[in-house]
């Protein structure tokens, strides 16, 4: 628990991706078996237990601190798990502090009555960053910036494989992971994989450059209409007793199967076959595939209802086959995948599952045109949910990870606004001492009395001299600081106008704004625009009302 | 009147207190009658001077040459040798026009008062100053702390009956480990990331030279890298005796290839264009206030280390009840948990909120470059 511990404090402030693989590259190598399966275990969020409740917490602690000290000092703290942690007072016989396994395998069998005697009996054994991972782990909120993605790709850097190939075993390990470590470690073979459905690593395209274009032969692309939905994997098979079973992935492999069982039924027809299929999910209604908007009613849930499933049917779009009964197709080319793609969508013939259609073109001017105005390009109805395009070459074998040169999209113009900077807040990593998330706002209000509402933030569109310069304008405009964040000037006389692009926008009841946009960045600094002539909110709702208007 | 006296009669007076006002406690030596808080800070009316002003005053006693504490322009100044001569180092040798030297343990008389200097374990020169009227003894502590520091003395518990303290680290969750413990896990981290350049954020007096002196006990012997505002202060720790090993100055056209040191600047500059030339420096900070996860995070640390020059939760209430006062001040810091838990104890406390302390500001740490 104690080297756990460390490995979590240390990488609750470790900003880096990098920094933060070699923690944990470091911990797996030095940590023997079972304590670094159980701590990959948890990095993974797959130990599955009781979670304790901050209230058992808190009742602990009042027991042995005096309420006005505790108050303070929560108040000051401002984390429950922290501020217990920080308080717990030393024993006077701590006796040894539990192993991460013994944890996890006593929190399994433990019974609700007997468990704060036992949380008792760890809290008493542990020092400040040993409480402190401890009740982190017990109540189920890590939150220390490691996806389950990452603390495999640190277990693939220890046997020198690659992440992928954990991923592809993965559904067939169990915790606390003996087999996959003696693989890394060269001491056992690669372990089977047994998952019936299995997630297998997605190809991601590269956007595309106006230089590229015309490095690239239009002959050797094949064109799709890019698909504003979610990216998924749906993947049927056969498990050892003979059962079927069918899983959708989301692009990170996540299983979101039990929120879409409409789909997964369809995925269950034996005509399936033993298959995995890359798509896109989208919400079909009356033949339309609806906005982002809508299919976010259906996105982030653990279940669905029934009225739910009804209201915003979930509907696949596919484009890809990476695998036909049991038959492992991604080694061939696009083209050979997607001519069986096309057979099995036929073969199914079910109306939740459709092809995304090729869009035939000649010349990259051509297509250019279609992108600007698919409606002409025969898209119809649907064009309202078209983000670009996608560029695929013909010749390509389905690599996961972003390969260079084979993949590309090619977005729509984006929406632009002009905005004014609000606040800026510090960077992290490489851009930790610099200024570089702005969150900008547009006008509001009658033009004597009006104000400025914050609509957005943007981390990204700038160069590095932009940066620099943006940088020290906050610095020099900088009107009131509250902790990381600064205050910058706005008002209608002083102010710097941000040039912001951004794909789309959705209603939210959680920004003052009501609105909510999709990945905003800086388009251009307006150094010479005077704040005053900053768009209003009005523009942007106007938007939302009609999105499809560019 | 014998201390003995003293306390019974203050003990009686706060059993008496809701009946019998003021009447009772005439002809009794009090802290205020001693002390009296004046815009300027601290003043000892019996002897005319202040402790620790926040502007220039007649005659002022500093207890350490922390800049929140010692400010130049006073017309005298008595302070033990080092502080003086820290405040030279800061200020320049006009920073007063008479120095008088404090010996520790030596009873002075100034005016109707007898005052001595006693070791605070602050930073090198940290003292606690005890004031004597009448056989009434407050001792005002300055800042202080309790835990080892190889480059200072260790504080005297000076027994008294009113203490004034400091309560920067007034909250029960303060309870820091020691210095070797932090300090390994910079070196870890260093042997983890060979190539990044570790920036240690510490103050320029104390906390800097007691980190480099802890790595030395820890057996790290390369050179250590300075920003350039804390050489003189380092040098004048190694010309007092302590030995900080070798130092070198920061040259900024060779920050590119300092991959793997270990760098040492004022907090202020970790977040600076400075600090931006370092090879993937990772930002560390030594301070008392990396207890406290949200306040690592708020200034950026990736290593906080739990290394603070003054007294934590329990030094604080382990130094109260051993100099065993019956009036607890409290200058500054988070009072209010203090003078709570003093109230428990039976001790009569008072939360002076005295603005200006615990702001060793970073501004005036670069003005001391």
């Amino acid at each position: 628990m104690k080297a756990f511990a460390q490995l979590l404090d240390r990488l609750s402030f470790e900003p880096s991706r990098n920094g933060k693989l070699r923690l944990m590259a470091d911990f797996f190598r030095r940590t023997p078996d079972p304590e670094r399966g159980y701590a990959l275990a948890a990095l993974t969020d797959t130990l599955k237990f009781q979670h304790a409740k901050p209230a058992l917490v808190r009742a602990l602690l009042e027991e042995r601190v005096d309420p006005v000290l505790f108050n303070l000092s929560y108040h000051y703290v401002g984390d429950l798990s922290e501020t217990a942690a920080l308080l717990w007072p030393a024993a006077a016989h701590p006796g040894e502090p539990p192993l991460l396994s013994e944890v996890v395998m006593t929190l399994a069998t433990t019974s609700r009555a007997a468990f704060p005697r036992q949380l008792t009996l760890w809290l008493d054994t542990l020092d400040e960053i040993g409480r402190w991972a401890l009740l982190k782990l017990i109540t189920g909120s890590l939150r220390i910036g490691v996806s389950a993605r990452l603390a495999k790709t640190a277990v693939a850097i220890l046997g020198g494989h690659e992440p992928n190939e954990i991923e592809d075993v993965w559904h067939g390990l169990v915790i606390p992971y003996g087999q996959l470590f003696a693989w890394m470690d060269g001491t056992g073979p690669r372990p089977a994989s047994v998952d019936p459905a299995p997630y297998r690593p997605a190809m991601l395209a590269h956007p595309l450059e106006e230089r590229d274009v015309a490095s690239l032969d239009p002959k050797d692309f094949s064109a799709e209409w890019k698909w504003d939905g979610i990216r998924v994997q749906a993947v049927a098979g056969h498990d050892a007793d003979g059962r079927r079973i069918a899983k959708l992935h989301s692009r990170a492999g996540e299983d979101i199967s039990a929120a879409f069982p409409d789909l997964i039924e369809s995925l269950r027809d034996p005509r399936f076959g033993d298959s995995a299929l890359d798509g896109e999910l989208l919400i079909m209604r009356e033949g339309r595939v609806q906005s982002f908007g809508t299919l976010q009613q259906r996105l982030n849930r653990k279940t669905v209802s029934v009225k739910a499933m009804a209201d915003y049917p979930a509907h696949l779009r596919a484009y890809d086959l990476l695998a036909e009964s049991g038959e492992d197709l991604r080694s061939l080319p696009f083209t050979e995948r997607r001519e069986r793609l096309e057979a099995l969508v036929d073969r199914l013939h079910d109306p939740r599952v459709d092809l995304s259609p090729i869009v035939a073109f000649d010349s990259w001017e051509q297509l250019a045109e279609f992108r600007a105005d698919p409606v002409q390009a025969g898209a119809g109805p649907d064009a309202d949910a078209i983000e670009g395009l996608m560029l695929k070459r013909r010749e390509s074998a389905y690599v996961p990870g972003r390969p260079k040169g084979l993949w590309f999209k090619w977005k729509r113009n984006p929406f632009n606004v002009d905005a004014v900077l609000m606040y800026a807040q510090r960077g992290h990593g490489k851009r930790a001492s610099f200024y570089s998330d702005y969150t900008f706002g547009v006008w509001r209000g009658t033009p004597e009395a009006q104000e400025l509402v914050p609509v957005g933030k943007a981390y990204s569109g700038f160069t590095d001299e932009e940066l620099t310069r943006l940088d020290r304008y906050v610095r020099n405009n900088t009107t009131s600081r509250f902790g990381p964040v600064r205050e910058v000037e706005h008002t209608t006389e002083k102010g710097l106008v941000l040039e912001i692009a951004f794909e789309g926008l959705n209603r939210s009841t959680r920004h003052k704004s009501g609105l909510a946009m999709r990945f905003p960045r800086v388009n251009r600094i307006r150094w010479d625009k005077p704040t005053g002539e900053a768009d209003r909110i009005e523009v942007l709702e106007s938007l939302l009302n009609s999105p499809n208007e560019r | 009147m014998c201390r003995g006296l003293t306390e019974i009669c203050t003990r009686s007076r706060s059993f008496f207190v809701a009946t019998l006002p003021d009447p009772f406690t005439v002809g009794f030596v009090r802290t205020q009658d001693i002390l009296t808080l004046t815009p300027a800070g601290i003043y000892c009316p019996a002897g005319d001077f202040f402790v620790d002003p926040m502007r220039p005053v007649g005659r002022a006693l500093v207890t350490h040459g922390h800049s929140d504490h010692a400010r130049a322009g006073h017309d005298k100044v008595m302070a033990t040798a080092p502080t003086l001569d820290i405040m030279d180092v800061r200020y320049g040798q006009d920073f007063t026009r008479e120095r008088q030297v404090a010996v520790l343990g030596q009873a002075v008389r100034i005016g109707d008062v007898v005052i001595t200097f006693h070791p605070a374990g602050h930073v090198l020169g940290s003292a606690q100053i005890a004031i004597e009227l009448d056989g009434f003894r407050v001792v005002v502590s300055g800042d202080y702390k309790r835990s080892q520091d190889p480059t200072c003395l260790p504080f005297e518990p000076v027994q008294c009956d009113s203490f004034v303290t400091e309560a920067t680290f007034g909250l029960p969750v303060f309870r820091f480990p020691d210095a070797e413990t932090e300090a390994r896990k910079l070196l870890a981290s260093q042997a983890l990331f060979p190539d990044r350049t570790h920036l240690l954020g510490a103050y320029a007096l104390g906390k800097a030279q007691r980190m480099i002196r802890v790595l030395r006990d820890l057996g790290y012997d390369r050179p250590i890298y300075l920003h350039g505002s804390m050489v003189r202060l380092c040098d004048y720790y190694g010309r007092a005796g302590i030995d900080l090993g070798e130092l070198r100055r920061v040259d900024p056209a060779q920050r590119g290839r300092l991959g793997g040191e270990i760098v040492l600047c004022p907090p202020s500059t970790l977040k600076d264009t400075w600090a931006r030339k370092f090879p993937e420096p990772i930002t560390v900070a030594a301070s008392g206030w990396m207890r406290v996860r949200a306040r690592a995070r708020q200034k950026g640390v990736e290593l906080p280390l739990i290394v603070s020059d003054h007294a934590d939760w329990p030094a604080l209430c382990a130094t109260v009840r051993e100099v065993g006062c019956s009036e607890l001040w409290v200058t500054h810091g988070e009072a209010d948990a203090l003078v709570h838990w003093a109230g428990m104890q039976g001790i009569e406390a008072r939360p002076l909120h005295l603005m200006g302390y615990g702001e060793e500001s970073d501004e005036a740490l670069d003005e001391a470059a």
